[in-house]
């Protein structure tokens, strides 16, 4: 088995260099120190630290008039009550307000497992992908993080950035260079495509290797970007392959599935499937399992895409 | 007081009072707007940004200028006449208030209207924004002030406690709140609503230096405003006693002129009584 990686090692050595190149960058915490990784950056950084304690709300209101002081504000806390305690503040003090904050969803998705369906994220793609002005980016990899981060401090403008804990592989060769708005195709193949998102696109990669076995050429597309999408890719992946499998690590409603089937049925229908929460809270258990209890696995996807293929060969 | 101090304030009254008539004519033409907070706050925002907020319309995104932040956004009207005023865009521009297309949209956009810090609208933002611009400032040591204008109906929202905290955690004595007590929200009393009292008492329980004040009083506000008697290393909160809809004996201190856009008559009766408080 490759060597796995926790992304937010990756994230916090990443913001320190981007932190050391550009004296604007602060980081704004809700007691979330240990969990975003972050003890490194205060060591080095101490006075462009800002703990707000636990409240949600003020950190990203901080984090907008530290914006409007001329910082970059990196905000980083659990997704699950980042995005959803402070829902209005990123719609209003952030995105409407196009303030330069960057939004760090620390443990999203099923990461938190055992802890019970309060602590999963399964719903932050959704929520962020609904607001305007908001770029919404779910790295696959410890490298995508890193690049993900430096794009974000480059960029001027709100931006979230959605990391898990789960361990992952990497995806990417040594030379990848993420492009925001762009996906990445990690696999070419005619007949199906499965785009993956976050920590999703190894498992997506392992499936494309079993249909491989099933004599089916699977491509596979890390849609790292989630808003603004890469519409063209959805579409190229369309016409080339005629199938289209989803699969992320949050709700089937409003995540990349949903944004992949509105460019779908907008630009050249093909049938899909979506893989994700089905639409119910996650019962407890490790990360792991709970994957495996949604089908959220090699085998899962592959056994949605064979169904699929199934499906339309009887249409 | 020298007689430039009272020339001073007698310009800041006459100010506040043309400016409250440009409201009034501003609501009726839109038929809509929130003329009894716009009208307790207007002193407050008159004072400040004609005698205390170092801002110039020329350069409204200049790094050291003062930032003030309107939390009770639904009173952008008293706003836009205050930085129209100033000349942050043109008074003329006051006729196409809430239109279609407009940028003086019924809550102020930061990203359209010149002079406007932050976007507001939703109550309970102002303040933690304010702690983040004045804690920008102090990372780089910078000598500019941070001013927040809340409602008091609003401070029902939990958001300002937290900002409340977080503000005397960190000293922020760069940051001024001020408290528009009117003792009405939308619907009725704020005491009859969710108590507030006792308020002063509350800021100070977080950490912060208070004083209170009558806040249709020029010199008053000014005093306070410049005072260098606040205590050293703590967040400032001004608590403005105002009357909603101040200026117009029918308005004042009624919860029905919230957000009631005036009949022709009323508007007329109202126009004349601020027109003999000026002359008078």
């Amino acid at each position: 088995m490759s060597q796995l990686y926790d992304c937010r090692d990756a994230f916090a050595q990443a913001l320190e260099e981007a932190a050391r190149n550009d004296p604007r960058i602060v980081v704004v915490i809700n007691d979330s120190l240990g969990s975003s990784k972050l003890k490194g950056f205060k060591a080095a950084f101490p006075q462009r630290l800002v703990n707000v304690g636990i409240a949600e709300q003020n950190m990203v209101g901080v984090a907008a008039g530290l914006a409007n002081g001329g910082k970059v504000p990196f905000v980083s806390g659990a997704s699950p009550f980042l995005t959803a305690r402070a829902l209005e503040q990123i719609k209003v003090d952030l995105a409407y307000s196009q303030a330069n904050v960057k939004l760090c969803g620390m443990s999203s998705g099923l990461a938190y497992g055992e802890l019970g369906p309060t602590h999963h994220s399964i719903e932050d793609l959704a929520w962020t992908r609904a607001i305007a002005n908001l770029t919404v980016v779910v790295p696959a990899d410890p490298l995508e993080t890193a690049q993900a981060v430096h794009e974000a401090a480059r960029l001027s403008g709100p931006f979230f950035l959605r990391i898990s804990r789960m361990p992952v592989p990497q995806v990417h060769p040594a030379d990848y260079r993420f492009r925001l708005g762009k996906a990445s195709w990690l696999r070419q193949g005619s007949d199906i495509t499965l785009i993956a998102t976050g920590v999703m696109v190894a498992r997506a990669l392992e499936a494309a290797a079993l249909l491989a076995n099933d004599g089916i050429e699977a491509a596979v597309i890390n849609m790292a970007t989630i808003r603004p999408l890469d519409r063209e890719a959805v579409v190229e992946a369309a016409r080339r392959s005629g199938a289209i499998v989803t699969v992320e690590e949050h709700t089937i409603y409003g995540g990349l599935g949903g944004a992949v089937a509105e460019a779908v049925v907008t630009t050249y229908p093909v049938p899909m499937r979506i893989l994700g929460v089905p639409g119910v809270f996650a019962p407890t258990g490790s990360p792991e399992y709970l994957l495996e209890h949604f089908g959220l696995t090699p085998a899962g996807i592959r056994a949605a895409a064979l169904e699929l293929l199934k499906a339309r060969a009887e249409q | 007081m020298t007689p430039d101090r009272e020339d001073q304030l007698a310009a800041l009254r006459k100010k506040a009072n043309l400016l409250r008539q440009r409201d009034l004519v501003m609501i009726q033409r839109a038929g809509i707007g929130h003329i009894g907070g716009d009208f307790s706050a207007l002193d407050i925002l008159v004072t400040l940004y004609f005698a205390v907020l170092r801002v110039d319309p020329q350069h409204p995104d200049a790094p050291d200028r003062d930032r003030f932040i309107l939390s009770k956004g639904h009173c952008a009207g008293a706003l836009y006449n205050t930085i129209a005023e100033v000349g942050f865009f043109p008074t003329s521009e006051l006729e196409t208030f809430m239109k279609p297309l407009s940028r003086l949209n019924g809550h102020p956009d930061r990203t359209k209207v010149p002079g406007v810090e932050a976007s507001t609208g939703p109550l309970g933002h102002g303040l933690p924004v304010g702690v983040g611009a004045a804690l920008a400032a102090r990372l780089d040591g910078a000598p500019w002030r941070t001013y927040v204008l809340t409602g008091d109906g609003e401070l029902q929202e939990g958001s300002n406690w937290e900002a409340a905290m977080a503000a005397a955690h960190y000293g922020l004595d760069n940051l001024t709140v001020i408290v528009d007590r009117n003792r009405l929200q939308q619907g009725a009393p704020t005491e009859d609503t969710i108590r507030l009292e006792p308020l002063a008492d509350k800021w100070r329980a977080f950490g912060w230096a208070v004083r209170e004040v009558d806040g249709h009083d020029h010199a008053a506000l000014l005093h306070m405003l410049q005072s260098e008697s606040w205590e050293a290393g703590r967040p400032r909160c001004l608590i403005a006693y105002t009357h909603k809809g101040q200026g117009v004996s029918f308005m004042c201190d009624n919860v029905d002129w919230h957000h009631r856009v005036p009949t022709p008559e009323e508007a007329e009766r109202a126009l004349q009584e601020l027109r003999e408080a000026v002359h008078g």
